[in-house]
C-alpha cells in the first residue's frame, strides 16, 4: 500500500459523507414511512401503534385495491405499447442506418424528448385530446366528425397514449445499447449458412436484445407504476392511479398511516418487478464467449 | 442446358429474396418514422400554437403573434418561479457533485461490509417513482420540525437525482486506467494533487454531463418538490397550478423556450458523456 492509500482524516470524512447522506435521507425515512404504516389513524393527525389494519384496508376495500389493479394493468399496457412502438426504431437506427453519423443525429433526436419537460409532454396531450384541442378541431374541419368529442380527454386511454408517448425514448435507449452489442458476424454466419432474415432476427437478434428489452420494460413499468402526474392532468375519474391515492391520504384525507401503508406496498412491487427482472436477464442472457 | 436452367432458378429466387428484403425494409423503415413523427409532432405542435394568435388551442391557425412571450415577461410570479427553478437546480445539482463523487469513489475502490446494500440503496430512486421519495423524505422532515422551504426541496432533488452522478462517474472511473494515478503518487503527488490534477481531469466529461441532466431533471422536478415545497413555488409547479386551471397559449409559450433551453442542455451533455474515439 502506498501513501496515497491511507486514509486520512479528511479522506475518511469525505468518504463517509456519501454513506452518512443515504442512511439519513433514504433509509431513515423509508424506516419512518414503513413504521407509520403501523400507526393508528386519529384524525387529524395519528397514534404510535402497531397493527396490519392499514394494510387490511387495502386488500379489503375496493376502492384501494381496483387502484392498485388498474394501475399494475396500465404499467402493463404502457409498458407493453413502448416496446412495440421502440424495437422497430431501434432495430432501423442500429442495422438499417449505414452512416455512422446520420445514426448517431437520429439516437440523439429520440433521446432529446426524454429529457424535455415531462410535465410539458403531459400537457401538451391535453392540448391535443381535449374536446376544443387540436385532434378534435382537425377531424371536424376533415368532416370526419359532425361536432368536438368529448371522448378523447379524461380516461385510461388518454392516459396511455400521453404515458407511452412519454416513455418511448426511455424504452430505445436500452434496446438500441442492446442491438448495438450483438457481433454483426453471428448474423454474416447465419445468412452464409442460408438462414433467412426473418429466422435469423428470431434465432440471434430478439433473444439477445433481450437484455435491452428486460431493461426498458422495467423501468417504464416501475416509473408508470408511480405516475402522478399524467392521471391528474389528462385522466379522468376512471384515470385514478395509485399515486394520487397516496397523495390524497398526505393532502386532503389526512391518513398518513394508510398513504404510508400504499407508499410501502408500492415500494414493494417496484421492488419485486425490478428483482424479477434482474433473475431474468441472468437466466436469460446468453454468453458470447 | 441444366446448369442454365438451374442458374435462372437461382436468380429468380435471389430476386425474390431481394424484393423480400426491400419490402421488408421498406416497412420497418415506415414504422420507425411513424415512430418518429409520434415523438415529434406533440412537440411542434407546442411550439406553433405558442405563435398563433388565439386565446384557445384550436385549428385553424390564425395567424402570427409574439404577444403570449410578452405576456410572459411581463408576469412577476412566473419570473419568480424560473428565478426559484434556477435556485433549487443549482443547489441540487452541486449538492450532487459532493455527495455524488465520493460515492463514486467508494463504489468503484474501496470494500466494505454491507457495499452491496449501500449501492442498491443509493441507485433505488433511478427505479423509484418520485412520490416516494417525496412522501419518504416529507415524513422525515415533519418529524424533525424542519419547515419546508425551497432548501428541503434541494435536498429532496440531491437526494432523487444523486444516482446519475453516482451511475456515470462509477463508469467512466472504471475504464480508467489506475497506472496514472499510481505513477502520481510514485512522483510525489499528496492524494488530493493526484485528485486534482489526474483523477478529475480525467473523469471531467462524465462530471460535466453528470451536472447538466441532474441540472435539467431537477429544473423539471415535480413530485418530490410538490411534497417538499413550502410557500415558494418552482417553475413546473407554478406551470402545474396554471394548466389545471385550464389550458392558455401562455403555457405554450414557456413551454417552447424550456424546449429550446433543454434541448440545448441534453445535446451539450450527450456530446460530453459521449466516449471520445481514440
Amino acid at each position: 500500500m502506498s501513501a496515497a492509500h491511507r486514509p486520512g482524516p479528511l479522506r475518511a470524512a469525505i468518504l463517509s459523507l456519501p454513506l452518512v447522506w443515504t442512511l439519513a435521507f433514504l433509509l431513515v425515512p423509508y424506516l419512518i414511512i414503513f413504521t407509520i404504516s403501523f400507526y393508528t389513524r386519529k384524525y387529524p393527525t395519528f397514534l404510535p401503534d402497531f397493527q396490519f389494519g392499514n394494510y387490511l384496508i387495502i386488500f379489503e376495500d375496493p376502492q384501494y385495491y381496483q387502484v392498485l389493479w388498474r394501475t399494475a394493468k396500465i404499467a402493463l399496457v404502457v409498458a407493453l405499447l413502448a416496446t412495440l412502438l421502440s424495437y422497430p426504431l431501434a432495430y432501423v437506427l442500429v442495422f438499417k442506418i449505414r452512416s455512422a453519423r446520420l445514426r448517431a443525429a437520429l439516437y440523439l433526436a429520440v433521446i432529446v424528448p426524454l429529457w424535455v419537460s415531462y410535465l410539458l409532454r403531459a400537457y401538451i396531450w391535453k392540448t391535443i385530446l381535449g374536446s376544443e384541442g387540436i385532434l378534435n378541431s382537425f377531424l371536424v374541419t376533415l368532416g370526419l366528425l359532425d361536432g368536438p368529442s368529448p371522448l378523447f380527454l379524461y380516461n385510461q386511454f388518454a392516459m396511455v397514449v400521453t404515458l407511452t408517448y412519454i416513455f418511448v425514448p426511455f424504452m430505445v435507449m436500452p434496446i438500441y445499447t442492446a442491438l448495438e452489442k450483438i457481433p454483426r458476424s453471428l448474423l454474416e454466419a447465419s445468412g452464409d449458412l442460408g438462414v433467412g432474415p426473418l429466422r435469423s432476427f428470431l434465432a440471434i437478434t430478439l433473444p439477445l436484445s433481450m437484455p435491452g428489452v428486460i431493461a426498458g420494460v422495467t423501468f417504464t413499468f416501475c416509473l408508470t407504476f408511480g405516475d402522478f402526474v399524467a392521471p391528474l392532468l389528462v385522466g379522468g375519474p376512471d384515470g385514478q392511479m395509485i399515486a394520487n391515492v397516496i397523495a390524497s391520504q398526505f393532502g386532503a384525507t389526512l391518513n398518513w398511516p394508510l398513504g404510508s401503508a400504499l407508499s410501502i406496498v408500492m415500494l414493494l412491487v417496484v421492488l419485486a418487478v425490478l428483482s424479477l427482472s434482474a433473475r431474468l436477464d441472468r437466466t436469460g442472457r446468453v454468453e458470447l464467449a | 442446358m441444366l446448369q442454365s436452367e438451374a442458374l435462372a432458378r437461382a436468380e429468380e429466387r435471389g430476386r425474390r429474396v431481394r424484393l423480400g428484403t426491400w419490402l421488408g425494409d421498406g416497412t420497418l423503415g415506415a414504422i420507425a418514422a411513424c415512430v418518429l413523427a409520434f415523438l415529434y409532432l406533440p412537440i411542434a405542435t407546442l411550439v406553433i400554437f405558442s405563435f398563433n394568435d388565439n386565446r384557445s388551442l384550436t385549428l385553424p391557425l390564425r395567424g402570427f403573434t409574439w404577444r403570449w412571450y410578452e405576456t410572459l415577461f411581463a408576469n412577476e410570479q412566473l419570473l419568480q418561479a424560473i428565478w426559484n427553478s434556477c435556485y433549487v437546480a443549482l443547489s441540487a445539482t452541486l449538492l450532487t457533485l459532493v455527495i455524488g463523487l465520493p460515492a463514486a469513489f467508494v463504489l468503484h475502490r474501496l470494500n466494505f461490509p454491507g457495499k452491496a446494500a449501500f449501492r442498491r440503496l443509493i441507485l433505488l430512486p433511478l427505479a423509484l417513482p418520485g412520490i416516494i421519495t417525496g412522501i419518504s423524505m416529507l415524513n422525515l422532515f415533519k418529524l424533525l420540525g424542519v419547515n419546508l422551504s425551497l432548501e428541503t426541496v434541494i435536498v429532496g432533488h440531491a437526494t432523487a437525482l444523486v444516482a446519475i452522478v453516482v451511475t456515470q462517474v462509477f463508469a467512466r472511473l472504471q475504464r480508467l486506467s489506475r497506472n496514472i494515478e499510481e505513477a502520481s503518487a510514485d512522483l510525489g503527488a499528496r492524494p488530493w494533487q493526484t485528485f486534482l490534477l489526474v483523477t478529475l481531469p480525467n473523469i471531467r466529461s462524465a462530471v460535466i454531463g453528470s451536472a447538466l441532466l441532474t441540472f435539467t431533471l431537477s429544473f423539471d422536478e415535480i413530485p418530490v418538490t410538490f411534497f417538499l415545497t413550502g410557500r415558494d413555488n418552482t417553475l413546473p409547479m407554478y406551470i402545474w397550478s396554471t394548466m389545471r386551471r385550464g389550458i392558455t397559449p401562455e403555457i405554450n409559450a414557456v413551454g417552447t423556450l424550456i424546449v429550446l433551453f433543454s434541448a440545448v442542455l441534453i445535446v451539450l451533455s450527450v456530446v460530453l458523456l459521449r466516449d471520445r474515439r481514440r
